[in-house]
């Protein structure tokens, strides 16, 4: 770690070679799209509704929110029969400032209609082969993956059994959605960190769908994937619901589980609600940290490496 | 109180009625999912660590700590006296607290005590400090192999290791961190 005094704090963290990286792999993504027909769009930053989601808050401003993600305004141009469509963003989110995190980030954001979310995943593969000139990913679910790498079931496994596994004294009332997640973080990344490599994971727990559809199962699971690479999570992608019924009610249970968790409930993007009632065609779509992908191109240990003033220079 | 987001290196925390310095933090979290705080603390007053792990409700005491400049005064072999140079108030530190800093403690020089809820708890040399040579042998004629040391007690009762040219009588300047030698000093 490379220690600085607070009168060099005005200087970029990121060098002028990894700058030149930066310019030149967003470049490649750019024409990655261009030469598949995907069209460059751009949606606003600045909100007054948002899709709620329980652990992420966008950050508060005067006029609504800063997007944490530009997920429902893509997804009323796919309503509006815009077709394939990307975009490459700043999103936000409060709070989240780390190794792997800065409370403003690159996202690379894209859907595809009438794709299936397993067409989604050879195209993420693609992409990742031409900027990282990776070996092509292997398929896992999210249950295979715990009973390997950890050796539980975070299905069916005691709780107790659980909160085994995790390396260091956890914090009390952990539920089995709170303790999968923490030993994800915990046991999970490291396993894949150490082993390396490409990785999908699919078919998450329902408990929380988000905005992705839902296979019944058993297990019941939501149709969703996230990309691991050397052990970090890069995008997160959706076989995306259509129903607008059913969009609203996990808004509105997402809404009830922020207050509980002493949270603000967050005012729910109608617009998007319409867009979905219009008829939303099947459709695939998936988000990409750039800042991470460059960590993993360029070989940088933190997040900061790449930006050129991440959050303790803004 | 601290949320877990302000959980960071340096920071003194209170958990479980003791004091605690974070030596490591490190913030975690899936996309989707619930985010943790990691910390690795060490325990101001027996020096032990281990690690603990909040998630994103949880909040933590900030630990009742200062440290305060004193000089050292003397050790009666029980306690080991510091004194408040403005104040003149007293405080008396037992074998355990004062640690390995008594191989640096020099008397009428000042050090870092730290103070929990107003009881000494610990005492921090600074990086350096310069002490007396009072016993080393002369270096042996012609031996001139770079990088080549002795054996060097100081005045405070340390042993460190010091270039042949070093001589008894003399004094040096030593990193209290690592205890080596860093130079001859005036």
């Amino acid at each position: 770690m490379t220690t600085t005094s607070p009168t060099s704090l005005w200087q970029p963290s990121a060098t002028l070679d990894t700058l030149k990286s930066r310019a030149r792999i967003i470049a490649k993504i750019r024409e990655f799209f261009q030469n598949r027909g995907v069209l460059e769009v751009t949606t606003p930053v600045l909100l007054s509704t948002v899709a709620p989601e329980r652990y992420q808050n966008p950050p508060v401003c005067q006029n609504g929110y800063l997007h944490s993600s530009p997920e429902t305004a893509m997804k009323r141009l796919v309503a509006a029969g815009y077709g394939s469509i990307f975009q490459i963003c700043q999103v936000f989110r409060a709070d989240e400032a780390g190794r792997m995190h800065n409370p403003e980030f690159t996202m690379l954001e894209w859907y595809r209609p009438e794709w299936s979310i397993d067409e989604l995943m050879l195209e993420v593969g693609d992409l990742m082969q031409e900027v990282l000139h990776c070996s092509s990913p292997i398929t896992l679910t999210f249950r295979q993956a715990f009973q390997k790498y950890v050796g539980i079931d975070p299905f069916l496994s005691p709780l107790a059994d659980m909160l085994a596994k995790v390396s260091t004294p956890p914090p009390d009332g952990l539920d089995r959605s709170s303790l999968t997640d923490l030993l994800l973080v915990d046991q999970l990344e490291p396993a894949l960190k150490k082993q390396g490599g490409s990785l999908f994971l699919v078919d998450y727990p329902a408990w929380d769908p988000a905005m992705a559809e839902v296979d019944p199962g058993p297990p019941k699971v939501a149709k969703r994937f996230e990309m691991y690479v050397d052990g970090v999570e890069l995008a997160n992608g959706y076989q995306e619901l259509r129903d607008a019924h059913e969009q609203n009610q996990r808004f509105e249970k997402i809404n009830q589980q922020r207050l509980q968790d002493g949270q603000q409930p967050l005012p729910v993007d109608n617009h998007f609600l319409d867009a979905l009632s219009s008829g939303f065609p099947r459709c695939a779509g998936v988000a990409l940290g750039v800042d991470r992908l460059l960590m993993l191109a360029l070989q940088k240990e933190r997040i900061n490496d790449v930006i050129a003033f991440p959050n303790d220079r803004a | 109180m601290l949320n877990h987001n302000q959980l960071r290196q340096g920071t003194r925390v209170e958990i479980d009625s003791v004091p605690w310095i974070i030596i490591d933090a490190q913030f975690v979290k899936p996309g989707k999912g619930q985010a943790f705080t990691k910390i690795k603390i060490k325990n101001l007053i027996d020096g032990r660590v281990i690690e603990r792990t909040f998630k994103s409700s949880d909040s933590v005491s900030k630990a009742d700590v200062m440290d305060k400049t004193m000089q050292y005064l003397y050790s009666d072999g029980e306690f080991w006296h510091f004194m408040d140079p403005a104040s003149y108030e007293q405080v008396a530190l037992t074998e355990k607290q004062v640690g390995t800093t008594t191989l640096w403690l020099r008397e009428q020089e000042n050090y870092e005590v730290t103070l929990w809820k107003d009881k000494a708890i610990a005492v921090i040399p600074p990086p350096f400090v310069v002490l007396d040579i009072t016993k080393c042998d002369p270096g042996i004629k012609g031996d001139t192999v770079s990088g080549a040391n002795k054996p060097a007690t100081l005045e405070t009762g340390a042993v460190i290791k010091v270039p042949l040219f070093v001589n008894e009588g003399e004094r040096v300047r030593v990193d209290t961190r690592t205890g080596q030698y860093v130079e001859r000093a005036k």
